[in-house]
């Protein structure tokens, strides 16, 4: 750990490790490479890649869909083994859920369920493994930033939400008819049986129900990323005493095992809501009659 | 805070993600599924039939069974009648029997009387012959002939 200061340990396990193009005026302007603080990475602009986020994002979805897999190709209706049970018993209360909240048929929304409530879960589960950890490993090879909770990255709860966003859109629009959806943006709340006052509602109704419909995406991804990333920053926080002697050292450490048991509860609790959310706004989407 | 194309990045992964996990994961898990709950549903099924065939076997055992126990009584029943008739018979036969020996004991002894009275009657002719004979003997001896009377009554 090269950080010297509290405010620049903490500041340093915030910067994701950044991967794009150095912009003029930088000593290696024109070149691609790693930022070094977080500077670099906000020059880059858009076009670049947190890879740390990226890494773990694909590495630990790939670890999901690959133990489900095991179980899928070698799903027997006999006795289930111990792994099968524990998967079978997620796919049940996936599929429970679906049913209880989707009021239509669609075979995407409980796959789609599942897979957000288990890569979320993974995610977050991140957090447990204790701040320095992961970061140190990274150092000793030579890699001098890295943020190993992808869900504290707003680039990866946003990349969720928006493709939730965009299947809302698809099946408000799929369902519903063109039609049907600019008129649940422009003729609701507000209805009068006057036409005339009906036409100066449409504005004021486009406003109240675009509002609403960014909100969706926008209040799942800022909950989840609000959630870890403070939960993140109070571990950072925790392990920072441990900087601080023996007696505030074990007090961080106890701290950190209660805010670590408290946290178990929370990315569960988060990758929950993510995916109710989900399968609520796609239900809204797909129904017919609002 | 900034936002970079780790977004799109993250998007196109999730599509990856989610469709695959459609694919080749949510599916056959629900048919391992669905077809567990059938399995248990026939398991359950067969059971309660069996249950009831138990039932049903049992109630023909016990039906059996009364019947049975019914023909067994009723055997028994006959079985005493029929003793009680042979005994009934036994004893008539037994007296008709006891009657016939008793009319022939009674023919022999009345046969034996006759041949004991005829032999008697027999010894009667000779002793009277004999008495007859001696008296006419001694008829000149009178106190003899007494004598000889009160000799043949006391042998009668």
């Amino acid at each position: 750990m090269s950080a010297t200061t509290s405010a620049e340990y903490i500041k340093h396990h915030l910067t994701n490790l950044t991967y794009g193009k150095f912009p003029e005026g930088h000593e290696h302007a024109g070149h691609w490479g790693f930022a070094h603080n977080a500077q670099d990475a906000a020059s880059f602009g858009f076009w670049s890649i947190n890879v740390d986020s990226m890494l773990f994002s694909v590495a630990l979805g790939v670890l999901f869909l690959g133990l489900f897999r095991l179980v899928a190709k070698a799903a027997t209706a006999d006795v289930p083994g111990g792994w099968q049970n524990f998967v079978e018993w997620i796919v049940e209360f996936i599929d429970d859920s679906v049913r209880g909240s989707f009021s239509g048929k669609n075979a995407l929304v409980a796959p789609l369920a599942l897979t957000i409530f288990v890569w979320i879960f993974l995610m977050n589960l991140m957090d447990l493994i204790p701040v320095d950890w992961l970061p140190w490993v990274a150092g000793l090879l030579g890699v001098g930033h890295l943020k190993v909770v992808p869900s504290t990255d707003p680039n990866i709860t946003f990349g969720l939400s928006l493709t939730v966003f965009a299947l809302v859109l698809y099946y408000s629009v799929k369902m519903k008819g063109v039609g049907g959806f600019v008129g649940e943006l422009t003729l609701m709340p507000f209805q009068s049986n006057n036409k005339l006052v009906q036409i100066l509602f449409i504005p004021v109704n486009f406003l109240l129900e675009t509002v609403t419909l960014i909100s969706k995406p926008v209040s799942l991804s800022l909950r989840l990323f609000g959630n870890m990333y403070a939960g993140e920053m109070i571990f950072i926080l925790i392990a920072l005493m441990y900087g601080g002697g023996l007696v505030l050292g074990t007090f961080g450490g106890l701290l950190q095992l209660g805010w670590a048991i408290f946290h178990i509860l929370i990315i569960t609790l988060q990758a929950f809501i993510f995916m109710t959310l989900t399968i609520v706004y796609l239900d809204m989407a797909s129904q017919e009659h609002h | 805070m900034n936002f970079n194309a780790t977004l799109i990045g993250q998007s196109i992964t999730f599509v990856v993600f989610v469709w695959f996990c459609m694919k080749f994961v949510w599916p056959p898990i629900m048919a391992a599924l669905t077809e567990r709950k059938a399995k248990i549903a026939a398991g359950l099924a067969a059971a309660d039939r069996g249950k009831h065939e138990q039932e049903l076997a049992e109630k023909k055992a016990a039906e059996t069974l009364h019947q049975a126990k019914q023909q067994a009584a009723e055997i028994i029943a006959r079985a005493e009648k029929r003793a009680a008739e042979i005994v009934e018979e036994a004893k008539n036969d037994a007296v008709v029997e006891g009657n016939r020996v008793k009319a022939a004991a009674q023919a022999e002894i009345e046969q034996e009387v006759n041949r004991a009275r005829e032999s008697l009657r027999g010894q009667v002719v000779e002793l009277a012959t004999a008495g007859a004979g001696r008296i006419l003997k001694r008829e000149l001896d009178a106190t003899a002939n007494d004598e000889l009377i009160k000799d043949l009554v006391a042998r009668i």
